[in-house]
């Protein structure tokens, strides 16, 4: 048997403690906001999303969704329904992540002398250029949670672009923000999808001289 | 009772699929197990929800690299799509980082093209025209004529007549257009009495007690609505084993495996390579593409048809020069991804993947165009320690934490920056559109193409089997996967997979009859 690596096992078993087990988040200073209320996870997950794909304020004085932009983002394509899936083993890790940044933001704001209101979550009472600056420093950093965020950013993605909650034709036929948002395709009455134009059906391009009968390279 | 069969087959994609029907059709006692449940036409929807699709498709993140692959009977084939390519002449010759030829002295494409003839006559493969081109594979073959290059429409194994072109492959052919193995080796093998059993998935391998028996495999039986649950567990003795469980699952039982069977090749788990694979979006200028490329479609729109048509349909192969040096060789292909992906893709500037920007960007998601480069890497992947059952732990249905280790080296880094630098002059003249590669921020390089983890080869200390496949010292255990492949082919890996799997399928007949069972020989394809 070929020697075994610590590093490697140390790697592989905080990479996967880190997204699966609790225990593995309650090792960071997020431990000391873990009874954070659902309220909190709940303001605090929709900013991270409304920081990736943002959208409008959705209501006077909204902090979830800074309102960087106008029209429909993560939050409003339903991002926290698609956290609580039950088709995701992620809910009850959503409060501790929630915290886990959460208590970033603490770090984030304390060094910048920025002052944050005992009245919500930290990482929400950011702006949006904190935030976006904040979550850029997430990434590439090789920190032991950075699996947790490049899983939670998938997660964003899964609601705003494919509407993961809902099937694709019944997300279209009820407006999905996200899926109307790419213009994505109808389907036909069905609910299947076919394209009878789909070819500009004209030779486009000379073929490569070395091209095999079968259509391969030599 | 004790289970007992002449040939267990582990996994049911091209590399499982295809030893299994030549193996039942010869004369023996074929069992097939397969980690993933059991889905037709009737059950591959097109939907994005959750719960469809990641049902049967696996994302693995490893460190460093993520890894798309198949999860259910058929395999990659099954989620595929569909482009059947021969490897150029030169990607046999490859010396790589080991400064010798990486391939076995009995292979090249030469000695390969008997075998892709089989294949592409039996899945079959169809030969594809400018009709066959959707409006992405044009904007990409046009583009290529504006920069003074070739293009060509791209080889399939799609009965394109059958074909809706609705661009759901990812999640399998609800017409039955895409010839997997559900539609050809697999019904065949099973027509010669091979047992399928899905959801079991295999997790060790040891020498049998049993007498007449080489090998006992043990497996878990999986709950078609939890993989992580366990329903039953069973051991299977057999005189032939087949391991065809990917290039990620494969090396992960062999490893498990490793202190039953007295230890294993030190290649195993080792040299594992993304096939170069490295994934760009263009954000086309519509204007641009009108005046430049003078493209129209009916309805007088110019492109806006990145989820029309075919995933894969043009690619240029003027990248794969055998006269260029290693690394610098690549296949340029255009691509479609569902949605799914559109996380992965940047803007030109900062932050990249997400905020302000980015969103507009996908405002104009019509009119992106995915590109494919295939490159030559360094076969630079490693497997860590072995998860606790199957080849990673599971997260969710369809998301993975796998045990590989993908650091790009210099050439890999310098092959992607060549393929950029050649997309860029194509797509980017005179202002057609912006291009720019997916982040790795987020799963490290994607590949849907995970080779030689357990490779072939004629060096012991480089490769873990034999030219024949057989795993070096472990008589009548063969594999045959992509993790056989020794190295990045520059193309898409299925037909190849598939003309090693025939050819090996001979070396895996002769263990069979010296185990006792009569064999007969000239099988013709399946279905025939």
């Amino acid at each position: 048997m070929s020697t075994i690596d610590r590093r490697a096992i140390l790697k592989a078993l905080t990479a996967s403690v880190a997204v699966l087990a609790a225990g593995g988040l309650t090792a960071t200073p997020a431990a000391a906001a873990a009874d954070v209320s659902e309220g909190w996870t709940t303001q605090t997950l929709g900013a991270f999303a409304d920081t990736l794909i943002p959208g409008e304020h959705r209501f006077p004085g909204d902090q979830v969704c800074a309102g960087a932009v106008t029209g429909p983002g993560a939050v409003q394509a339903g991002v926290i329904d698609v956290m609580n899936s039950p088709q995701l083993p992620l809910a009850p890790l959503l409060p501790e992540i929630a915290a886990l940044l959460d208590a970033r933001a603490v770090a984030y704001a304390a060094v910048r002398l920025i002052w944050l209101s005992p009245s919500r979550p930290p990482f929400v009472d950011l702006s949006f250029s904190h935030r976006t600056d904040l979550v850029s420093g997430l990434f590439g950093s090789g920190d032991l949670d950075e699996p947790v965020w490049q899983v939670m950013s998938l997660i964003v993605g899964i609601a705003f672009d494919t509407a993961g909650q809902s099937d694709t034709a019944a997300a279209l036929a009820q407006g999905h923000p996200g899926l109307a948002w790419l213009r994505f395709p109808e389907p036909d009455p069905d609910g299947l999808w076919r394209f009878g134009d789909f070819s500009y059906g004209r030779p486009l391009a000379a073929l490569h001289p070395a091209t095999t009968p079968s259509g391969s390279p030599a | 009772m004790t289970e007992t069969t002449d040939v267990l087959v582990i996994g049911s994609g091209f590399g499982g699929a295809i030893p299994a029907y030549y193996m039942a059709a010869g004369g023996a006692r074929v069992t097939i197990l397969e980690r993933g449940p059991r889905w037709g036409a009737a059950q591959f929807s097109h939907s994005m929800r959750l719960g469809t699709y990641n049902k049967i498709v696996d994302v693995i993140r490893g460190d460093g690299v993520s890894v798309v692959a198949g999860n259910c009977v058929g395999g990659g084939s099954v989620v595929y799509f569909a482009a059947s390519l021969r490897a150029p002449s030169y990607a046999f010759e490859r010396h790589g980082s080991i400064g010798r030829r990486m391939w076995p002295a009995s292979l090249s494409r030469a000695t390969l093209d008997p075998w892709y003839d089989r294949v592409e006559q039996a899945l079959p493969v169809a030969h594809t025209g400018w009709s066959d081109v959707s409006y992405a594979g044009g904007v990409l073959a046009a583009a290529c004529r504006r920069a003074g290059h070739t293009c060509n429409p791209v080889p399939v194994a799609v009965d394109t007549a059958a074909c809706t072109n609705c661009n759901w492959m990812l999640s399998g052919c609800a017409f039955d257009a895409k010839r997997s193995m559900l539609l050809n080796y697999l019904p065949a093998a099973e027509a010669h009495g091979a047992v399928i059993r899905p959801l079991h998935e295999v997790q060790l391998i040891t020498p049998s007690p049993e007498s007449g028996y080489r090998y006992a495999v043990a497996y878990t039986v999986l709950d078609p609505d939890d993989y992580t649950c366990t329903t039953n567990v069973g051991i299977i003795h057999a005189k032939v084993v087949v391991l065809a469980a990917g290039a990620v699952g494969t090396p992960v039982i062999l490893q498990r495996s490793a202190l039953l069977l007295g230890g294993i090749p030190g290649a195993v788990g080792r040299y594992f390579s993304g096939n170069g694979d490295h994934v760009s979006v263009a954000d086309v200028d519509e204007s641009k593409a009108g005046s430049l490329l003078g493209l129209s479609r009916p309805d007088g729109t110019v492109y806006q048809g990145l989820p029309i048509g075919r995933p894969i349909t043009s690619a240029t192969y003027d990248y794969l020069d055998p006269s260029a040096p290693e690394y610098s060789r690549f296949m340029l292909q255009q691509i479609y991804f569902p949605p799914l992906t559109n996380i992965l893709a940047q803007t030109t500037g900062a932050p990249g993947w997400f905020g302000v920007d980015k969103r507009r960007m996908r405002a104009r998601w019509p009119s992106w165009l995915t590109l494919l480069a295939m490159t030559e890497d360094d076969n630079e992947g490693t497997f860590g320690v072995v998860p606790p059952t199957g080849g990673f732990i599971r997260l969710a249905p369809g998301l993975g934490q796998g045990t590989m280790s993908f650091r790009p080296t210099t050439r890999t880094r310098q092959a992607w920056d060549r393929a950029d630098t050649a997309l860029r002059g194509i797509l980017e003249k005179d202002g057609l559109s912006r291009v720019r590669p997916w982040t790795e921020a987020l799963a490290g390089t994607v590949t849907a193409h995970p080779l030689g983890s357990a490779r072939i080869g004629d060096d012991p200390t480089t490769s873990a089997l034999d030219d024949q496949h057989e795993l070096r010292g472990f008589r009548g255990l063969f594999v045959t996967d992509g993790s056989a492949v020794p190295a990045s082919l520059t193309v898409n890996p299925s037909l190849t997979i598939a003309a090693l799997a025939e050819r090996a399928a001979i070396g895996i007949a002769t263990r069979v009859a010296e185990a006792g069972v009569t064999m007969t020989g000239g099988v013709p394809l399946p279905g025939r």
